[in-house]
């Protein structure tokens, strides 16, 4: 349908009283689908209506609206309107809204009656130009009405669809509840979250209590933190950090009794089988030692600034990878390099016990100061759940740090479709030997780096590791 | 105002302490006002009821300090010239204007002293949602930032927010108590039941006797059939009140104002809400644009669902394993629609008069669904549809209006009719509200309540509206959301209802129900001055933007005539 709902998409002010809104009302020439099957005379009459009969849409009042309830008619059939006149009264989830026609011409048809709901864009009456039309259009109504049901009825399915997930495993007594297989029992938030993000409450697996699908279940099918009121700020994150994708292996010795088994949400089916689809990814791993007294002097002094760590890390990892852009490339085939234009460095972490990884684009290239904003301003979409999909899927490299745990050195798991992954580990003084043998302490920072070594080798990351640590070494040019 | 009325009002009541008005000095005045108002409502001289409280509160001192009053002799040969079964806010009201009045009080109790109100009821439920309303402002982000505030998040202690509620009904219970010992009222322990005319058994066997007799035993929880209360996962708002858990997902199955202002509570403490509602629509006692108003703001942005159009056949509570099982059926067709499985249910489908027991038998009284059938002057009326004698029945036994300040407006009519002065009582002068946050408040009638009658009765009808919004006081509390509606008749300026949905909405009522009381009209009232900036301000429009054909009322030559 050829509508230009653009032009309803005005922002209301959350007002509650009746405003009148003007509206195209809207016209498809567009013959209706049940025209499509008749026969030429049929075909004739199409022609006709083209020209003279346009379709009222329910409009979009509000950026949020997906489906608007009809207050009242103000017209009723067969009555003159003008342009401009108010026709109907429609309730969003904000505000009732007189909705006016920009066309004269007659109502020759209610398609959604008072009371009824339809989603934005669906016809919920017929304009007729001239009075002879009417009849026209009343029995293209009818015909509407008929075969339009799919239109008119809300988008969001009954919640008592029996769905394919409802094989859950669950404690006994459940399953036993009810015979065959289980309704979907989702929580008022969750469907409401469900509704938001336009997520199918009946393909989610619920993991809340009685297997019941809970709001959390909802963000993780569609892919967002979960939104528990907040606890401390990002960075700190569970151990289960090692890898963008926690860690939850199963191995299947014998239940314990007074175990329980708790099935994976969709985001942890996905995690799963990320993971195991890492296993056919051969990689390798290669540590290095790095001085960051340097780089901690520089972080006090820009720390005031609003630059973050993870910033600072972000910026040394994009240089450095602009120089070895082989380890910033993937093998997508198992056949070929894929290198990247840009340098995305994805950054694990964790937010009220759920993980996610926002990707600080063109990390290289962006200064400092830029980096640490676009960081911050992720770390709240993030927590706010308004991560677009790019702002988290299009890393390039990952970097993942636990040491602000005191975690010295761990490796990560190479997530599938990058070519290296960096861990980072605490900074801590260390007692070292200079080359004429004088002793001295030095923090030192211990990083792992894994990678796919179908297209990264040995030397190619000892090199970037290198150029890595020369770059903390002498932070100033993080600066420039 | 208070001074304003003991001016006009206290002359007859300063002449004659601790004695029954006598007619001659109230006909007077009744003429003057409820001409009016018959015209108005089909009631008379509602505005005694305030003239009365104004009474109480100016003497209260003075009539404590002579408690002994109460055991003067009387010179009947009665025990007492009034006794009042049930000490809730009915029989309290009534009890306090009976001393005033001079009679010979006692006052039985089976239970605690307060009965619902203070002990289940409005009293700890507000102490809920005192913390409610703090919970949801410090946890509104977006608000507090809009303030410029920082707070870090916020949190609750269950049983901290539970003692809040139970030390306050304590406090008020022993209020209550007090002022009633200091008056001199004697407090009987003991169920008390109707043994005959002017005879009341309390307790084992005590046989006491009265001139007059007012039952004023309340009600309780009112749970369907099919519902099996177990006090813990099936609950009732007895057993919420005392907030003993903080369910994940509970079912409210009602949605009046108890159940709303469950959801405020249970929602501000981080659970989610499913309503069972057997009508069509949520809220379904207000006015219909107010419910939709408040539904957009209490309901659609919380995590709260709904079922409409649907009873609660059977609910069974959580065992064995499984959740609280909900049966619902379409209330039309009866037909089973679907299953609910929550972690908790709340009965809110209103309050059964509590009149099991009275001994209504004795007296040839048959409840009607356990009320007690009265008159508009609170006499009990028998099987035979005659008055009975002596025998009055006040507040939500007989459920004429189930809210505790007209149980006690009740009362004090009670008693000025048995001290002798005629005194019938302005129902529709009686506000309500909801404390959900925003409050919701009312007095008089609905708009299509108001356009039926209108239809009727031949006249026509007018609204005013305004918003929160345009409130400076409101909007420096960053809380414009709400509006002030009111239905009045332009032909001769008579407010027939207002209704407030928004920032302490409770409170504002008042102006519009005293008006109503002592029928002050739009074109006098809307002269009167309000205080800048407050939120009286809002009801201050209300009045401004009413159109009154009329220019000045008869009303308020009378009133000045009066002063």
């Amino acid at each position: 349908m050829a509508l230009s709902s653009s032009s309803f998409l005005s922002t209301l002010p959350l007002s509650n009283s009746k405003s009148a809104i003007s509206f195209t009302s809207s016209l498809s020439p567009s013959p209706l689908p049940s025209f499509r099957s008749a026969s030429s005379s049929h075909k004739r009459r199409v022609m006709t209506i083209r020209s003279k009969i346009r379709e009222i849409f329910m409009p979009a009042l509000s950026s949020t609206m997906t489906e608007g309830k009809i207050v009242s008619w103000i017209k009723t059939e067969g009555e003159k309107l003008a342009k401009g006149e108010s026709v109907v009264v429609v309730e969003s989830d904000k505000a009732d809204m007189d909705v006016e026609t920009f066309y004269d011409g007659y109502l020759a048809a209610i398609v959604v009656g008072e009371g009824e709901t339809a989603p934005v864009g669906a016809a919920i009456g017929l304009l007729a130009e001239t009075e002879a039309e009417i009849e026209e259009a009343k029995s293209k109504a009818a015909s509407k009405s008929k075969s339009s049901e799919v239109v008119v009825v809300a988008p969001s399915p009954p919640p008592v669809t029996s769905s394919p997930a409802p094989a859950i495993a669950q404690p006994a007594p459940v399953a036993a509840v009810s015979d065959g297989p289980r309704k979907t029992v989702a929580t008022p938030y969750a469907k409401k979250l469900a509704k938001q993000h336009k997520v199918d409450i009946g393909s989610v697996a619920g993991t809340g209590p009685f297997g019941r699908i809970t709001a959390a279940d909802v963000e993780a099918a569609a892919g967002i933190a979960p939104s528990v009121a907040a606890p401390p700020p990002p960075p700190p994150a569970a151990a289960a950090i090692a890898t963008p994708k926690a860690t939850t292996t199963s191995s299947s010795p014998p239940l314990l009794p007074g175990s329980s088994i708790v099935p994976f949400t969709a985001m942890q089916s996905a995690v799963s089988k990320n993971m195991i689809e890492s296993l056919s990814v051969p990689t390798f791993r290669v540590g290095y030692p790095v001085n960051t007294d340097a780089l901690d002097a520089l972080y006090e002094k820009v720390k005031p600034k609003g630059v973050t760590m993870t910033a600072l890390l972000a910026k040394a990892a994009g240089m450095a990878l602009a120089e070895h852009p082989v380890v910033n490339a993937s093998c997508k085939d198992g056949k070929s390099f894929s290198y990247n234009s840009n340098i995305n460095i994805a950054v694990a972490v964790a937010i009220n016990g759920g993980l996610i990884t926002p990707v600080l684009q063109d990390a290289d290239k962006l200064d400092l100061y830029l980096l640490s904003q676009k960081w911050k301003e992720l770390v709240g979409k993030a927590r706010g759940k308004q991560l677009q999909p790019h702002e988290y899927n299009s890393g390039t490299f990952t970097l993942s740090n636990l040491g602000m745990f005191g975690v010295d050195r761990f490796d990560a798991i190479l997530p599938p479709g990058q070519g290296a992954i960096m861990a980072v580990g605490a900074s801590k003084p260390t007692v070292v030997a200079d080359k004429d043998g004088f002793f001295s302490v030095r923090n030192k920072m211990l990083v792992n780096v894994t990678a796919d070594h179908r297209i990264v080798y040995g030397a190619d990351l000892a090199a970037f590791l290198q150029t890595f640590a020369k770059i903390v070494e002498n932070p100033d040019c993080l600066t420039l | 105002m208070q001074s304003a009325f003991s001016l006009s009002f206290s002359h007859s009541s300063l002449t004659t302490p601790n004695r029954p008005l006598s007619p001659s000095n109230a006909a007077p005045r009744n003429l003057r006002f409820c001409g009016l108002r018959r015209e108005a409502f089909g009631f008379s001289q509602s505005k005694q009821l305030t003239s009365c409280r104004l009474q109480i509160n100016s003497r209260r001192i003075k009539v404590s300090a002579a408690a002994a009053t109460n055991g003067a002799p009387s010179k009947s040969s009665f025990d007492y010239d009034l006794i009042i079964i049930g000490a809730g806010v009915g029989g309290h009201g009534a009890a306090l204007h009976a001393v005033e009045k001079g009679l010979k009080t006692a006052i039985i109790e089976g239970d605690v002293v307060g009965g619902t109100c203070v002990n289940r009821g409005c009293v700890p439920s507000k102490a809920l949602l005192a913390v409610s309303g703090r919970m949801r402002e410090l946890q509104n982000e977006h608000h507090m930032k809009s303030f410029g505030l920082q707070v870090s998040a916020a949190g609750y202690d269950r049983q901290g927010v539970a003692d809040h509620a139970s030390n306050l009904a304590t406090k008020i219970r022993n209020n209550l108590t007090n002022s009633m010992k200091a008056l001199g009222v004697d407090i009987l322990t003991g169920f008390g039941s109707v043994l005959g005319p002017q005879k009341v058994k309390y307790g084992k066997d005590n046989v006491i006797t009265a001139k007059d007799i007012i039952i004023a035993t309340g009600s309780v929880p009112f749970v369907p059939k099919g519902i099996e209360v177990d006090g813990k996962t099936v609950i009732t708002s007895d057993h919420a009140l005392k907030l003993e858990s903080v369910p994940d997902w509970i079912a409210i199955v009602g949605s009046g104002y108890i159940g709303l202002e469950f959801s405020d509570v249970y929602t501000a403490l981080g659970s989610e809400v499913t309503f069972i509602e057997a009508l069509d629509q949520l809220m379904p006692g207000f006015d219909p644009e107010i419910s939709k108003l408040a539904q957009r703001v209490l309901i659609n942005p919380r995590k709260i669902d709904y079922h409409t159009g649907v009873f609660a056949s059977k609910i069974t509570p959580a065992k064995d394993g499984r959740p609280v099982m909900i049966e619902l059926i379409d209330a039309k067709t009866k037909k089973p629609k679907d299953t609910l499985e929550v972690d908790t249910a709340l009965i809110a489908t209103g309050r059964a008069p509590f009149t099991n027991g009275l001994g209504l038998e004795n007296i040839n009284v048959a409840t009607q669904r356990g009320f007690i059938p009265v008159d508009e002057r609170m006499r009990v009326i028998d099987g035979n549809g005659k008055l009975v004698p002596n025998l009055y029945c006040i507040g939500d036994a007989n459920g004429k209006l189930m809210l505790a300040h007209a149980a006690s407006a009740q009362g004090i009519s009670v008693v000025e009719q048995v001290t002798g002065r005629d005194h019938v009582l302005n129902h529709l002068s009686i506000p309500a509200a909801c404390f959900t946050h925003p409050e919701i408040s009312m007095v008089g009638l609905t708009e299509p309540q108001a356009r039926e009658k209108a239809e009727k009765e031949g006249f026509k009808v007018s609204i005013a509206k305004t918003s929160f919004k345009a409130n400076t006081k409101a909007l420096a509390e960053n809380e414009g959301e709400g509006i002030a509606k009111m239905i009045y008749r332009p032909d001769n300026g008579e407010i027939l209802g207002v209704h407030i949905f928004g920032l302490h909405a409770a409170d504002l009522i008042h102006e519009a129900s005293n008006a109503i009381a002592l029928g002050t009209r739009l074109q006098d009232i809307k002269l009167a001055v309000h205080a800048h900036p407050t939120l009286s301000e809002v009801v201050d429009e209300l009045f401004k933007a009413a159109k009154v054909d009329s220019p000045v009322s008869t009303t308020a030559q009378s009133v000045k005539a009066v002063v």
